[in-house]
């Protein structure tokens, strides 16, 4: 498959708005599960050391 | 008892899991990033321009890999939660309910994509046709699952009234299907279907299915990244989570 | 004592349950008014044209029913949940599997048979023709049943649990779909002048999957709810 330009590559044939619509949805679910899940481990973790604290706190 | 076994039952341990599942993490992550490299390549620049549909049909490189991942993903964790059931295990439980988000965001990216090319294609984002209206079922079945979760504060009750209801879902997953399918045929004013697909170039297969992996492999190395996290956060009180390297 | 008969023990729940739902008489005709209102609703909103209102009755009716039927699941244990009738239903000799049926049927008798009761009134005000009236009548009297004993599963899982209504709904409404689609799909044959017999046999066969799984399952989420 060979793309004329890079202009054409970016239109799709007219249907740019769509096929890249789809792509970047992908792209972006894709991503924002990545950084949630990040920030969920590094709460876990957080949650972690304070309880650790308040354990040796306590002892 | 063979010493195989054994060997597997030791992992059954949120503690013993944890490290295991971070060892593998990167391998399904690289895995899925070459895969996802080369289908997309092969989606933008091997397979070629469509006789029918110009080049909107290139959405169903993530389409039906999307749809594909959300059913599968939801056989499986109806598998894991059979599992934590039958077996009491609590890293079975912890494993379903760390697949069911990246399920439900392939049920939803199934839907965007198919109402993005649904627009191109017959005129509108939404068709009813069958396979898009028993993906939009799924979703709701995999939110079921999410809040259901969600609402039951003990992890123990949880696990188990969302084992059941993964369950009850996965036995009702054909039938809706097939009702689906049933409605679409009877009402055929609005016989369109997405799923008659462009007939299949060699190349437009390849393509889908190397994405389906990539697809696959990312699955697998989020669910082993949300359920550490998942272990960590039901671990918390535990010395070995006092002792954890990154707790420091 | 030796336990009594697995027939004797689930007419024994019908019984008991019938008896105090006598007690709170206002309790169906929740169903009932909410099954009213929103059938007529529908013709508020989309305009009172004969024929556009003829062409979407069953589908209407039967939505209505299921919305009906879902609003009523969140008295089907809770009563006994709270006052420990249920955990003595857990413990009873007689199968939990047996107790829960009883109540899902006693609950069909209360709060649903009057739906499909009142259901020609409804049809008559969109105009639906006398047969198809009739058809709507014994689908609903084949699918309210698969709608209670699939409700119970939600009812059962989210004993106690915050949530409330919506919770359920969103449980329920999926696994509804099949009974929604043969239900309506059986009355909207009949009313093109179709044979609606493919929709009625799997509307029962909707049914008696429902029969022989529902009340396993909802007697797990009840022993889940208790632990």
């Amino acid at each position: 498959m060979t793309w004329g330009s890079a202009a054409e590559f970016f239109a799709m044939g007219g249907y740019g708005f769509y096929v890249w619509g789809s792509f970047l949805a992908t792209v972006v679910c894709i991503a924002a599960e990545m950084l949630i899940l990040r920030a969920r481990r590094q709460s876990a973790l957080e949650r972690i050391r304070a309880e650790r604290l308040r354990y040796e706190a306590a002892a | 008892m063979s010493s195989g076994l054994i060997h597997w039952f030791r992992y059954a341990s949120p503690p013993s899991f944890y490290p295991l599942a971070g060892r593998m993490t990167p391998w399904f992550a690289w895995l899925a990033a070459v895969s996802g490299a080369v289908g997309l390549w092969i989606a933008f620049f091997v397979a070629p321009t469509d006789a029918q549909q110009g080049e909107s049909y290139r959405i169903i490189f993530v389409h039906v890999p999307a749809s594909w991942m959300s059913m599968f993903l939801y056989l499986v964790m109806a598998g894991w939660s059979g599992l934590g059931l039958a077996l009491n295990t609590r890293l079975s439980s912890m494993m379903a309910h760390a697949i069911a988000p990246t399920g439900a965001m392939f049920a939803f990216l199934s839907l965007w994509t198919g109402a993005l090319w649904g627009r191109p294609t017959w005129g509108t984002y939404w068709v009813w046709d069958a396979r898009l209206t028993s993906e939009l079922v799924l979703f709701f079945l995999y939110l079921g699952y999410m809040a259901l979760r969600a609402a039951i504060d003990d992890p123990r009750r949880g696990d188990r009234a969302a084992a059941v209801l993964a369950l009850v879902g996965v036995i009702n997953v054909p039938i809706i299907y097939f009702s689906v399918q049933w409605w679409n045929t009877l009402h055929q004013g609005a016989s369109v279907s997405l799923t008659r697909a462009p007939s299949m170039a060699a190349a437009m297969l390849a393509g889908m299915l190397i994405m389906a992996f990539a697809f696959w492999m990312y699955s697998i190395a989020v669910s082993l990244v949300r359920v550490r996290a998942i272990i960590l956060e039901r671990e918390a009180h535990t010395e070995w989570a006092y002792q954890l390297k990154e707790a420091t | 004592m030796s336990a009594p008969s697995f027939r004797a023990a689930f007419a024994g729940i019908v019984r008991r349950d019938l008896r105090l739902a006598a007690r709170r008489k206002s309790e169906p005709l929740f169903s009932l008014g909410f099954f009213v209102l929103v059938a007529s609703l529908f013709p508020l909103g989309l305009g009172p044209e004969p024929e556009l209102l003829r062409r979407v009755a069953p589908g209407v009716l039967w939505v209505a029913a299921l919305l009906a039927s879902m609003l009523s699941l969140g008295r089907m244990f809770v009563a006994d949940f709270e006052d420990g009738t249920l955990e003595q239903l857990a413990l009873a000799p007689v199968p939990l599997v047996v107790s829960v049926s009883g109540k899902v049927a006693a609950h069909w008798l209360v709060s649903e048979l009057p739906l499909v009761l009142v259901s020609p009134l409804l049809a008559l005000q969109y105009g639906l023709p006398a047969d198809v009236i009739g058809l709507l009548m014994i689908s609903l009297l084949i699918g309210t049943p698969a709608l209670s004993l699939v409700g119970a599963i939600g009812a059962a899982l989210t004993l106690g649990v915050r949530g409330g209504g919506a919770l359920v709904a969103l449980l329920v409404l999926p696994l509804y779909v099949p009974t929604l689609i043969f239900g309506a799909g059986a009355v909207d044959a009949r009313l093109a002048g179709l044979s609606s017999a493919a929709n009625l046999s799997l509307l029962g066969a909707c049914l008696i999957l429902a029969t022989v799984f529902a009340p396993l399952a909802a007697a797990a989420g009840i022993r889940i709810a208790l632990e």
